[in-house]
């Protein structure tokens, strides 16, 4: 049994001292599928932009084991990007070669063949010279997971990548997850659809704030701890005592 | 006939032969940029720069005179202060960057005035402040050309990283540290450009030859490097058109140049084939897929 690729050690997260994420510990194992579910507030999309290297960690801390920050691809919710830019489909993913082309250098066969095929898998075949703007919210999820394929990343954060797509999108994608867990690809996924977690991941990390459970999907998002993490209370408070933990 | 009225004006006067030159390089060196400020969405950083450079130019005039080169250097030193001060204030606090710029090149500015005062002023001054393109020395000419040539190059270096910044930073941010740099040395970029233009144009109107084709490219391009190309050839063509009239019609150089680019803009605003106006009221046979 290899180790775990990424562990969370008695992590808190959160901004100007109030915790979104409070004392998680667990871990990750190399070539797992992970759903992090939870109520709207829970954390979740924090603590994979912790898992990014994007936000530190108020206590506690994240550990990598065997992957560079750089082995992990991020993929955030769309609202990031700016769908105006005069940017071509190919370009969009060929930003995937980053790591082989580096910064400055050219883009060679090899990897322009990976670009190709990677648009092709996604489903997006013709659609190279297309611009950004003019694709649907689905194709322009499609062309991201191609640029993530490109990346060719050891951990893979996708924070709520099916919100406002459609089944057929959808299931695609998902095929292009399960393909990732076997390559032994560690893939963790924020999603808000129970059903499709229980088909298609088989752990899961049900936050509500606190890590209310982690393990085996079925085990973690049973009734008692979806009411548990419902009972979570969203609110801050700004006269809040220091956490003694 | 033609000649007399295109050609001669260049062949025959060595100023104007100076002012083509230096404008030339200004389009190959500036407009990249500007395209490139236009899609950052950040348009009116040029003007608030060549605002923030004209203190620097100030200082180095009263305290060395008119000396081309440390008015140069006093430019580029206060435009940098100011860029990479507001520059990393964005990234370090949730100021965002328009509004620290703001902020910084209104500080800038003031210092100036207040040395400028303090120490005296000059008609000089004023001439330096509002350019001369028709008086450039051939040094001066070298000297935009170097920052045009110098500008390319570095532009071409970054140029991937800078649109995959100006795209969607997260990436950038995720795939390295590199967005920072880059983002720094575009501003750089952005500064050392106008000091470039200021030289021939002044510093209000360095910003116009700047920015105005490259706002027009968008009727017309559609990539970014097509928006470029047309953005370099459109200055180009307004510098001629700009320096033609100045010397037929005894126009004022710099506001002529700047004027043909504006009407170039509202020209390709009414009938450029993209997103114009006109492309908005003819409406096509839709097509089947």
């Amino acid at each position: 049994m290899v180790g775990p690729v990424v562990s969370l050690d008695n992590l808190t997260l959160g901004y100007r001292r109030h915790p979104a994420v409070h004392h998680v510990t667990g871990s990750f194992a190399p070539g797992s599928l992970t759903a992090i579910a939870g109520p709207n507030g829970a954390g979740k999309s924090t603590l994979l932009k912790a898992l990014a290297g994007e936000l530190k960690p108020l206590s506690g801390r994240i550990r990598l084991d065997g992957v560079r920050r750089r082995d992990i691809a991020y993929l955030p919710q769309l609202a990031a990007i700016d769908r105006t830019f005069p940017m071509t489909v190919l370009d969009l993913v060929a930003l995937g070669a980053w790591r082989s082309a580096g910064l400055f250098g050219a883009i060679g066969k090899a990897d322009m063949a990976r670009v190709l095929r990677a648009i092709e898998t996604v489903g997006l075949g013709g659609f190279e010279a297309r611009t950004v703007g003019t694709l649907s919210g689905g194709q322009l999820q499609r062309a991201l997971f191609a640029r993530v394929l490109v990346q060719d990343a050891k951990v893979i954060l996708l924070d709520e990548p099916f919100a406002a797509i459609d089944q057929h999108t959808t299931s695609d994608l998902l095929a292009i997850l399960q393909r990732w867990g076997s390559e032994g690809r560690t893939v963790i996924a924020v999603l808000h659809d129970h059903e499709a977690v229980r088909a298609h991941f088989p752990q899961t990390l049900l936050l509500a704030r606190e890590c209310v459970a982690w393990g085996a999907t079925a085990e973690a998002l049973n009734a008692e701890h979806l009411l548990e993490a419902r009972r979570m209370c969203e609110a801050f408070h700004d006269d809040a005592a220091v956490c003694a933990a | 006939m033609i000649y007399d009225l295109l050609i001669a004006p260049f062949a025959e006067d060595a100023a104007m032969r100076h002012a083509l030159a230096a404008c030339i390089a200004l389009a190959f060196g500036g407009a990249p940029i500007g395209v490139f400020l236009v899609l950052r969405r950040t348009a009116l950083i040029g003007d608030a720069l060549s605002h923030a450079i004209l203190p620097g130019v100030a200082i180095a005039f009263v305290f060395a005179g008119f000396s081309l080169l440390w008015m140069t250097v006093g430019g580029v030193l206060a435009g940098l202060a100011v860029a990479l001060l507001a520059g990393a204030t964005a990234r370090l606090t949730p100021v965002k960057e328009d509004a620290s710029l703001a902020a910084f090149f209104i500080i800038s500015l003031a210092i100036g005035t207040l040395l400028v005062s303090a120490f005296g002023t000059d008609e000089d001054l004023l001439h330096v402040l509002f350019g001369k393109v028709r008086e450039l020395t051939p040094q001066a000419v070298l000297t935009i050309a170097s920052i045009a040539t110098g500008s390319m190059a570095i532009l071409a270096l970054i140029y991937r990283p800078l649109i995959a910044e100006c795209f969607d930073p997260g990436f950038l941010r995720s795939a390295g540290r590199a967005g920072a740099l880059v983002h720094a040395v575009f501003l750089s970029l952005v500064v050392l450009n106008l000091v470039g233009g200021f030289q021939a144009l002044g510093t209000l109107m360095a910003v116009g030859l700047m920015m105005l084709p490259a706002v027009t490219a968008r009727f017309w391009a559609e990539t970014a490097g097509g928006q470029i190309a047309v953005a370099v050839g459109l200055t180009v063509a307004a510098a001629v058109t700009g320096l033609l009239a100045s010397f037929h019609a005894a126009t004022q150089p710099e506001a002529s140049i700047v004027l043909v680019a504006g009407v170039f803009y509202v020209v390709s605003l009414a009938v450029g084939p993209r997103d114009s106006i006109a492309a908005r009221l003819i409406r096509l046979r839709h097509l089947e897929a």
